[in-house]
Order: structure tokens, then C-alpha cells, then sequence
């Protein structure tokens, strides 16, 4: 992973669908049920904004360097 | 570059939809469109009906028109023909597209009114308790189908094309890069535009016809979905139940606007 | 000295003729009897003064199209008769609360359903004033010569910019197709009202496409002009035009819909008197029956009966001043009316001073006669 990647999640408007953390191709989130989902492997992620883009609630941002 | 949040209301938010509702994406990827294209939000006019989909108004910082149920299309013709500069964009459920406005829809396509229609079908009405629509499959069960759906539903693409729509294109939300990739197609179109977008309702249809939750009516989209090259050396049994993706049609014809100003410049006497 | 023109024409293509004198330039609409000529007239004038024409799939969509055109700046009329103006409800519902301006002929036929639609009737008054529903008030003009046809129109589109409001213009099937002489006087530019647009320089963030605080509409820019952006919804909105469904904002709302029009009946409502200075009789009509009745008021007055007529030229609102003012002048008021009452209902409202009022109603889809008025009075 040569890319800095940062995923930041927006409690706010996060409703806790679980599309992020199902789809991701990389199993980058972790997430129980009722929670806003974790960060938890940025080191698998391949930057590939799948999940800002499939985020119903406009609660995640992808931010690429 | 501009964001796709220079063209939302974005205070707005959260939005008025459902945990897992997939009009969100198609927001995102209509507001990422317009940012990637860099479009001026005066050049854009949004019209928009009723129904969970029609609420995409009020989280865009653009013209936007809000009318009746049904009846954005008509609306958007008077838009479209009294200012043919604009980019005209009318967003419209299963409901308003092909139930209550179906008749507005195929007039559309066959005028070729110089706009993008794009549809966000959810196989039912979400906004009044999953009630069946135009599009809900046969079989399916909803507040009004009970014991399972007995209509045969409309597949939106066919239709417009009979019609004679020039540009035709379906994603689901489980591939939104496609989906910006047809909706911008459909922008920089001249002619009547549909893009239908397959969107998850895990309230109402996914919940009852045990589809899961909005991950897993993704993930099955996607299982249903064949790629529009592929399927044209499909038979129709072996595409039952699949959702053709991509661009299904795209033609040149001239727009309602373009023929009707040649009257205009052949009959004007006011010039 | 304004260019003027004589025409031996009928109310409908007159109509056409003031449509695009007024500055009309966006017909949408769907042919139906008695109001086609009206369309086909538009089909051909507005392409020759670099207007549209368009005929929708249906009246529920010509109505949306003239909303949608009127917003990007375009005025904008269609023409319909009965089941079309019964279609026509939905979208002018829409264009009351969006505050969108238009003008609609209703050219009147007996009814209801199909009926029998070549035959004129008044009988869609009060579809007129509450076929939408919710509270609102409504502008509605009725013509009673093909003159009107073409000066009235003017007018419906100016009060429809001016109140951005639609405009009903109820004509009949009597007027719709009565050929005579016209003229046709282009009107000024001072006599033209175009909708008001925002000062020079206001922001995005100043601007407002809504304003309840007033009886008057807040400015009307384009879509599509190049600094403001536009919003306008059928729902409950403030003014912003952003959705606004809590009480007070739908009380306020709905509060200024209806004051608009009916804090300013003065500037709206046109009315005509006919022999009513020293009338013991009066009649109070409108539209067609106008006509039989000044021949009524005539033949009355060469017998020695003091008759005399007020015209209610604006059906909606109802110049209310001007009807108590006749009821309180003389002791019978008749109502010719090409209905059952409709009118004659709402004068009986404003009678607060014991006059008799009677009503002469024709239902046959036969013009009302000055003989069949006279009896009316004479049967009392």
C-alpha cells in the first residue's frame, strides 16, 4: 500500500445500513449491529472509494495523498 | 476540482430516507456528475415528483422544481423547451416513471425532449408502506400483494425504447461507478435521456420477500445483473429475472427543440 | 398612436390575437371542443412570433408543461373545455401553491362528463373556484363578446403576472364561437405587466423565491438566469422554497395564498353596469348571458320597468362591493345563468338587506333568451 489513505465516518448522518462493511472488497470495516462501523484494517484498504460512493448517508469521506 | 457536495444542500442532512435505502447513492452520484462535469448550478434544472425518490430536491443546491406525483416529465418539457440551454434533469421513482406518469414517459421518449430522466426503481412504493408498483416483479409480495403479486411488471428500458428514447442505460447501486459513467452519458446526450437505477428498499420489498438487508439486495443485484453486450446473445429464458446493465440504447435523432426551431426560424416575423 | 386592427373574427382565434399581444410565447394543451380553435391558432401564430407550441399526451401534462415553461420565463396559456379542465385541476393546484403564472381558457360546455360538447353551459363556476382542492383563492375572468376575448386576455395574463398566480379565463362555447368585429388595439408597454424580478445585485443569499410577509408575490427570476438559483415545490414550503410542513408555516401559507387575491379584489375585479342608476330590477350575470340580458334590460325599460344590469366581468374573487351595492339599491335581483344557480348561490351570500333575489337558469345547452329573463322576474 503505497497510498495514504484516510476514511473518516460521520456519526451524524451514518444510519448504520452495514453496506459499507458488507461490500467492501477488502474487509476494511468491522461493524456490529446498531453501531456506526469501524476503521479497522486502513492497511487492506486499496483506496478504491467504493464505500463513499455506496454510503446511502453521505457519512463517509475518502481522502487520498 | 469541485466536490460533489459544491451542488448539495449538505446541512441538510441526514436525509429524510431509510437506514440502507439506496436513493442516497443515486444522489451521490448524480451531485459527483454534475461536479465532475463541472456544470454552472444555473445551467442545471432539476424537476422532480413524489415519492421517496422525489425528495432529491431538497438536498440539492441547484433549479430545482418540485410537482405533482407522476407529472415531472411534462413539467420538464415546459423547462426544456423554454430554455433549450439548460441541463435538464428530472428525477423520478418507479411510481412516478412508469405507474401514475407511465403515459408521460413513452410521449417523452417519442418527442426525444432534450433532457435526463433518471429513474430510481425500487420494485415498490416506499414512501406509502410498499405498496406494488408498475415495476414490482410478478410473485412479489407487498402491503398490497399479499398473497403475491399477480401483475406482470414493466421492464423500464424495454419500454422507453419502444418508445423510441435514444439513450437508454440501467446500473444498480452496487456498481455506482457505472452508474456516474451512464448518468453523465445521459447529460451530455441531446435527446430524451433515461438512466434506470436498481435501488435496495430493505424497508418494504427487501423485508418482505426476505431479501435481507440492503448489503445482501445489493450483493443479489448484482448477482442478477449481465452486462447489455452479453445479454444481446441471451435468449429470453435465459434472461429472466436478470438485470441488464450498461448502455442499452443510444441513437442520434434530433431533439423535440432542434426540429421545432426550424419552424420557428422558417416562420418568424417578429425577428 | 398604438397600432390598431379590425378583424371580423370568433372568440377563440380573438383569444389567440391577445394571448400573443400580451407576450405569450408557450402553449401546451390537448384539443377538445369548443376550444380547438384556440390551439390551432396557437399552433400557428407562436412559431411566427418565435414562441412554442406543444400538444401534451393529456390536460394533466399540458398543465404541468405550461408550469414548467413559465418558470424558465416563458408566459404560457392553454385552452380546454370540461373533462380537459377536470384534468387541469391537479397541476393548477401545483401552480397555486408553486406561484407559478399562466392563463387557462376554459371554454364552457354542458356537462358533466362528456355531456353534450358542442353545447355551451356556465356551469363550471364553481369547479372554477374550488376544483382544487385545499384553502386558496383564484383570479377567474369571463368575456362576454369576442372584444373581451382579445382585451380580457391581456388582462388575464397581466393579473397572472402580477399575482403569479394561474389565471382562469372562462369563456363558453356561445363566446368560444361568436364571429365579430374586434379591434384590436396593441397594447403599450406600460400596458403590458411582466412579473417583477429581483433588484439588480441581490445575492443568492438574500434572495427569496417566496414571501409570505406581504399580500404580494415575492420577485420571479428565470430558471436558468445566470445568478439565482430557483426553487419551487407543491409542497408546503417557506421561503426559501424549502419544504416546510410545521403548523405555523402551513397556516401562514395558506393564510397568503388566499389574501393575495382577496386583500386585493379592488385591483383584480372588473365589473360593468348597464342602465343601473335609477334600476328598481336588477340583474347581476356574466359571460354569454350579458348579452341577453342587455337586450332583456331594453325591451324592459320600453315598457316602463326600470331594469338594469351589473356585469360581473371577474367571476373570481366576486366584486362583493359592487353586488351589496345593487342589493342594497333595489328590492329584485335576477340572476340569468347558463347553470343551475351557481352565481345566483353566491349573490344570496353578500344579501344582507332583504332583497328578492330570483334566479333564470338554462340547462339545455340552448343560449338563455331576453324572454326567458323577463319571466323570470314576471313569474314572481
Amino acid at each position: 500500500m503505497s497510498k495514504k489513505v484516510t476514511i473518516s465516518v460521520s456519526e451524524k448522518r451514518c444510519k448504520q445500513c452495514g453496506i459499507c462493511s458488507a461490500l467492501c472488497p477488502r474487509q476494511v470495516f468491522t461493524q456490529e449491529v446498531g453501531q456506526v462501523p469501524v476503521v479497522a484494517h486502513l492497511d487492506q484498504c486499496i483506496a478504491c472509494r467504493l464505500c463513499e460512493m455506496r454510503c446511502p448517508d453521505f457519512a463517509i469521506d475518502v481522502e487520498v495523498e | 476540482m469541485a466536490s460533489y457536495k459544491d451542488y448539495m444542500l449538505f446541512d441538510k442532512l441526514p436525509h429524510t430516507w431509510c437506514a440502507g435505502c439506496g436513493d442516497g447513492i443515486v444522489l451521490q452520484s448524480i451531485a459527483a456528475v454534475f461536479a465532475e462535469m463541472g456544470l454552472d448550478k444555473h445551467d442545471i434544472a432539476l424537476v422532480s415528483g413524489i415519492g421517496c425518490f422525489g425528495r432529491v430536491d431538497d438536498y440539492l443546491d441547484i433549479n430545482c422544481m418540485h410537482v405533482t406525483h407522476g407529472r415531472a416529465l411534462p413539467a420538464a418539457t415546459g423547462i426544456a423547451l423554454a430554455n433549450p440551454n439548460l441541463n435538464v434533469i428530472v428525477t423520478m421513482g418507479d411510481g412516478d416513471s412508469v405507474t401514475i406518469g407511465g403515459n408521460h414517459l413513452i410521449h417523452c421518449a417519442r418527442r426525444n425532449i432534450n433532457l435526463t430522466a433518471i429513474v430510481a426503481n425500487n420494485y415498490n412504493y416506499g414512501q406509502t408502506g410498499g405498496q406494488y408498483s408498475g415495476t414490482t416483479p410478478t410473485g412479489s409480495i407487498t402491503t398490497t400483494s399479499p398473497y403475491g403479486h399477480i401483475e406482470k411488471n414493466f421492464d423500464i428500458c424495454k419500454l422507453v425504447e419502444a418508445a423510441g428514447a435514444t439513450y437508454v442505460a440501467r446500473a444498480t447501486v452496487y456498481n455506482p461507478v457505472q452508474m456516474r459513467k451512464l448518468i453523465r452519458g445521459g447529460i451530455e446526450h441531446k435527446g430524451f435521456a433515461i438512466i434506470e437505477c436498481m435501488v435496495p428498499c430493505p424497508t418494504h420489498y427487501g423485508r418482505y420477500n426476505k431479501q435481507g438487508e440492503a448489503a445482501n439486495m445489493m450483493k443479489l443485484m448484482n448477482e442478477q445483473s449481465v452486462p447489455a453486450e452479453k445479454a444481446k446473445n441471451m435468449s429470453p429464458e435465459e434472461l429472466e429475472g436478470k438485470i441488464i446493465t450498461g448502455l442499452i440504447v443510444k441513437k442520434e435523432r434530433d431533439d423535440y427543440y432542434t426540429e421545432y426551431k426550424r419552424i420557428i426560424d422558417a416562420q418568424n416575423i417578429d425577428k | 398612436m398604438a397600432k390598431s386592427v379590425k378583424k371580423f373574427i370568433e372568440g377563440n382565434d380573438a383569444v389567440v390575437d391577445g394571448a400573443i399581444a400580451a407576450g405569450a410565447r408557450f402553449y401546451a394543451g390537448y384539443p377538445i371542443s369548443p376550444s380547438s380553435e384556440i390551439a390551432e391558432g396557437a399552433a400557428k401564430e407562436l412559431p411566427r412570433h418565435g414562441g412554442l407550441y406543444i400538444q401534451m399526451e393529456d390536460e394533466i401534462s399540458s398543465m404541468a408543461a405550461l408550469l414548467g415553461a413559465s418558470l424558465a420565463g416563458k408566459k404560457s396559456f392553454t385552452a380546454t373545455s370540461g373533462p380537459g379542465f377536470s384534468l387541469m385541476q391537479e397541476n393548477l393546484g401545483l401552480g397555486i401553491m408553486s406561484e407559478i403564472p399562466c392563463v387557462i381558457f376554459d371554454v364552457q360546455r354542458s356537462g358533466p362528463s362528456t355531456g353534450a360538447a358542442t353545447k355551451p353551459a356556465q356551469a363550471d363556476i364553481m369547479q372554477a373556484r374550488y376544483g382544487v382542492h385545499g384553502d386558496h383563492s383564484i383570479i377567474a375572468i369571463s368575456p362576454s363578446s369576442v372584444q373581451d376575448c382579445y382585451d380580457l386576455t391581456i388582462t388575464a395574463f397581466n393579473l397572472a403576472e402580477k399575482y403569479r398566480t394561474p389565471v382562469l379565463f372562462m369563456a363558453d362555447e356561445v363566446i368560444g364561437h361568436l364571429r365579430e368585429t374586434v379591434t384590436e388595439v396593441e397594447p403599450t408597454p406600460d400596458q403590458i405587466f411582466n412579473r417583477v424580478q429581483p433588484a439588480p445585485g441581490t445575492t443568492q443569499a438574500e434572495f427569496r423565491p417566496y414571501n409570505y410577509s406581504t399580500n404580494m408575490p415575492a420577485p420571479m427570476p428565470p430558471v436558468g438566469n445566470p445568478t439565482l438559483l430557483m426553487r419551487t415545490t407543491g409542497s408546503t414550503h417557506d421561503e426559501k422554497g424549502e419544504f416546510g410542513p410545521g403548523p405555523d408555516n402551513i397556516n401562514r401559507v395558506t393564510h397568503y395564498l388566499t389574501d393575495k387575491i382577496e386583500k386585493n379584489v379592488d385591483d383584480i375585479t372588473i365589473t360593468r353596469r348597464y342602465q343601473l342608476e335609477d334600476a328598481e330590477v336588477a340583474f347581476i350575470t356574466f359571460g354569454c348571458s350579458v348579452r341577453s340580458t342587455i337586450t332583456a334590460v331594453d325591451m324592459l325599460r320600453a315598457k316602463g320597468v326600470k331594469a338594469g344590469m351589473l356585469q360581473v366581468v371577474t367571476v373570481w374573487p366576486l366584486p362583493e362591493k359592487e353586488i351589496r351595492e345593487v342589493l342594497r339599491q333595489v328590492k329584485t335581483v335576477v340572476v340569468p345563468e347558463m347553470n343551475l344557480g351557481q352565481l345566483a348561490g353566491e349573490v344570496r351570500k353578500f344579501n344582507d338587506y332583504g332583497c328578492k333575489v330570483l334566479q333564470a337558469n338554462r340547462t339545455d345547452g340552448v343560449l338563455i333568451t331576453p324572454q326567458q329573463i323577463i319571466s323570470a322576474l314576471e313569474e314572481e
